[in-house]
């Protein structure tokens, strides 16, 4: 084991009671995840993808095995603000503008006026949403609210970013778009990503390391390390090794759905 | 019956002129909108005023709007004190005492969730009682003066206040609540940050249905007992005096009162909850 | 379920806060009662505890607290006061009799209920008219609207006394108040919910080629049926308050409003507080009813 690892799991179960019996969300889940690493989770839903970002975020609690994050407990470096969390949708505040749904997580964590109003410039260029900040999340398009959210989730610079199928509402022109602005994001700004999406082009697209999931009970089948360069256009989606790669994961999906 | 017939004539001259504004391509142009409904309450005063004095229904049935208007003018300041005894000093300070006392138990039910599922229904069951029930009680208790109309508000807008207050709160999505718990954020912040936000449309929802029902309130507690001034006061000795003019006088104040009362607070809410889709239009 | 031991606990809560507050409500009498019979009071004479709240004067005479429970005409009467009451003027006396609160009780159950049927049946029928008709619509609805704003109430006893000196008495006059105040709220609602189907819907019966008529029975009437229930629940509940309070003014001595009316007069507190559970209970359970029968109707639709 690497010590430079970020977010470190160890045989992780976590199991749901419901009313139909128990749930295997997720069994025997071991993952290391370095520092500047994009990590990409896919799987088909039920997978437990989604529910092994929130383990991280400290959003669900793990109920077997071991999982630190910056070193702490997922509960600790929630606490601490050690990332930064993307959801589905942009669930921006209707009742603020974009500037101010922005500096909300600086105004709870306490940071000082003048600090609040330059980080809150900062992370609105590094989105691209310039001029928009006196703007309401209504008056915006979709792929805009999200980008505001993430510009939210980057505010308080933590060096994890959780993002959970963030582009997965977005028509297929506009996620490209922003695939290609959050690559220069995460190569300016050197964060670690956890990114799940059930899309296989954006996963190899973005990842450095793919992680494919499968269902009952929510599993790791395969994880990829990416052979793909870091400077990365829209069009190496047409190189052989972009097809190689995604490939692997289709496969390593499909062996997945075998075990059924 | 001449002056019958000729309000049958406007009736139909006025609801044809409104028909064809309605279908007309001017129809979404905001002088038609208020237009139509304007000639149809004009209308109504004008055939009222016709057929009461074609008819010569008798002043203690029916007086015409004309006669009422006379009234009002001449009874300017009867209606004034009235309208002080009862809207401001009972209406008004009751409905300011019951809906922060309201919101504050609301926070408090909010704050501990036994509490709120306990009080949640029973809030709505006691919304739905006839609480103007405890106005005799009340005068009782307060004595004759606004104060016992002011109790009688309070307990009347009360529970509509608290039952939308808890229900607003309860009004946000389990991301926005997971996006504060990603910050960390302490019951306060999130309180004042996420929840109390959210809970504006509701509140304002709540504060609405209040202005009536203080208004109501004010009134019919003064039928249990007043002092010689008052709306309820003087509606009900002019009711027993017959004189049906200063009953119409008092309730066009009643009218005007509670459609500004509310008209005010919509237009808060209008600023405050500018964000909430039921307000882009 | 989950709730119910909240609720219980909100409940046993109020009674326990309302037996509290009999006490120092009623300790004044109780001590005037005592002194009269004898007993030694501090301080003595009931001018010299006016000015003392009722609070210092139980702690400084807790022997006597136990008798501010049964006083014969209390300030605030106990519970278990306004429970005998309503038992014994329910059960214990004959239906018929003057001082049977289901007597008086179903006076002001009928009205309410004549009222309804009215209120509503006129309510969706304008509702109807409003959303098949622009002009109607345009000229009606924000009247409609508004007239929610007004205290309507307030006309109640004008209605009462000029229908009385036309000749029209008893149930009716009642009823046309009860009818007025369910009436707004009903073609609100209703309208509402006649309009609630969205384009997708309407596109698919036109696609259908169907008509009006078929549009307005296999699409408009069931998709407002939870709308109009919603505003059936606000209705009754208003109609039952417009029964009371048109029991009011004419000094009636019939019903649940007249009772509280002449409790009022005669200091009846006990008998105030009976008719107002009363009044309580029938309005629970009217909105019991309508709740259920909206439970059956919805589950048939399959919308609940």
């Amino acid at each position: 084991m690497t010590s430079n690892a970020v977010i470190q799991a160890k045989n992780l179960d976590l199991t749901f009671q419901t009313n139909d019996g128990p749930v295997h969300a997720l069994k025997d889940v071991s993952l290391d995840v370095e520092a500047g690493d994009f990590v990409s989770f896919i799987g088909p839903s039920g997978c437990g993808k989604t529910t092994f970002l929130r383990c991280i975020a400290g959003l669900e609690n793990a109920t077997g095995g071991t999982l630190s994050v910056n070193g702490m407990t997922p509960d600790e470096a929630r606490r601490n603000r050690a990332y930064g969390y993307v959801f589905q949708a942009a669930g921006l505040y209707p009742w603020r503008t974009i500037g101010g749904n922005i500096r909300l997580p600086l105004e709870i964590m306490g940071y000082a006026k003048s600090d609040q109003e330059t980080r809150v410039r900062e992370v609105m260029d590094l989105v691209d949403l310039k001029g928009f900040e006196k703007k309401y999340p209504w008056q915006l398009s979709g792929g805009m609210q999200q980008r505001a959210s993430i510009a939210r989730a980057l505010a308080f610079d933590a060096d994890i970013l959780l993002m959970d199928e963030p582009f997965g509402a977005l028509d297929e022109i506009v996620r490209d778009h922003l695939n290609e602005q959050l690559l220069a994001l995460w190569a300016r700004t050197n964060k670690t990503i956890g990114f799940v999406t059930h899309s296989i082009p954006e996963a190899v697209y973005l990842s450095t390391k793919i992680v494919v999931m499968s269902p009952r009970p929510g599993r790791i089948t395969d994880v990829i390390d990416s052979p793909l360069p870091k400077e990365r256009p829209l069009d190496i989606r047409d190189t052989p090794e972009f097809i190689e790669v995604a490939h692997r994961v289709r496969d390593g999906l499909r062996a997945g759905h075998l075990d059924d | 019956m001449t002056l019958v017939l000729l309000a049958l004539i406007l009736w139909i001259a006025a609801w044809w002129l409104n028909v064809r504004l309605a279908n007309s391509g001017l129809s979404h142009t905001q002088a038609v909108r208020f237009g139509v409904p304007l000639i149809f309450g004009l209308t109504i005063l004008v055939v009222w005023e016709l057929v009461v004095r074609g008819l010569a229904v008798p002043l203690v049935i029916l007086p015409p709007p004309s006669q009422i208007v006379a009234r009002i003018a001449s009874e300017v300041p009867t209606l004034w004190a009235d309208f002080v005894q009862t809207f401001v000093k009972g209406a008004l300070s009751g409905y300011v005492i019951g809906c922060v006392s309201a919101f504050v138990v609301a926070i408090l039910a909010d704050r501990f969730d036994f509490l709120r599922r306990g009080l949640l229904p029973v809030g709505n069951f006691i919304a739905a009682l006839p609480i103007i029930g405890t106005a005799p009680i009340l005068v009782m208790w307060f004595g004759f003066d606004w104060q016992s109309k002011a109790a009688v508000v309070v307990v009347m807008v009360f529970f509509p206040m608290l039952v939308n207050t808890v229900a607003g709160l309860q009004e946000t999505t389990a991301m926005q609540r997971d996006l504060m718990r990603t910050y960390g954020a302490s019951y306060w912040a999130s309180l004042m940050k996420l929840r109390l936000p959210a809970a504006m449309p509701f509140i304002f929802n709540g504060l609405k249905i209040s202005t009536t029902l203080a208004l109501i309130g004010a009134i019919v507690a003064e039928f249990f007992g007043s002092p010689i001034v008052g709306m309820g006061f003087r509606i009900s000795t002019s009711v027993g005096q017959l004189a049906l003019d200063m009953v119409w006088a008092e309730i066009v104040v009643a009218a005007l009162a509670g459609s500004a009362f509310y008209g005010v607070v919509a237009a808060i809410e209008k600023g405050v909850t500018f964000w909430h889709p039921s307000q882009r239009g | 379920m989950k709730s119910f031991l909240p609720v219980l606990t909100v409940v046993a809560a109020i009674f326990a806060l309302w037996y509290l507050a009999v006490i120092p409500m009623n300790m004044h009498a109780a001590l005037t009662t005592a002194e009269r019979g004898g007993a030694v009071i501090s301080p003595e004479g009931a001018a010299a505890r006016r000015d003392l709240s009722g609070i210092s004067l139980a702690a400084n005479n807790s022997e006597h607290i136990a008798s501010t429970f049964n006083q014969d005409r209390p300030r605030l009467p106990a519970p278990h006061q306004v429970a005998r009451e309503l038992w014994d003027t329910t059960v214990e006396k004959k239906i018929t009799s003057k001082r049977s609160l289901v007597f008086h009780g179903w006076i002001t159950l009928s009205a309410t209920l004549l009222g309804f049927a009215i209120g509503t049946g006129l309510g969706i029928v304008l509702a109807i008219g409003i959303v098949h008709n622009r002009a109607m619509d345009m000229s009606v609805m924000p009247w409609a609207i508004a007239s929610q704003t007004i205290p309507i109430l307030a006309i109640a006893p004008m209605i009462i006394v000029v229908l009385n000196s036309v000749g029209v008495q008893g149930l009716l006059p009642k009823a046309i108040i009860s009818a007025y105040l369910s009436f707004f709220p009903v073609v609100v609602g209703m309208v509402k919910g006649l309009r609630s189907p969205d384009h997708m819907q309407l596109d698919l019966l036109k696609t259908y080629n169907a008509s009006n008529a078929q549009g307005f029975w296999k699409l408009r009437l069931p998709a407002s049926m939870p709308y109009l229930f919603a505003s059936l629940k606000i209705g009754i509940a208003a109609s039952l308050v417009g029964a009371i309070v048109g029991e009011l003014p004419t000094g009636a001595i019939r019903g649940l409003g007249a009772r509280m009316l002449t409790g009022s007069y005669y200091g009846q507190t006990i008998q105030i507080w009976s008719a107002l559970l009363a009044a309580a209970i029938v309005a629970a359970g009217l909105v019991a009813i309508v709740t259920l029968i909206q439970r059956v109707t919805l589950r048939r639709m399959g919308l609940s």
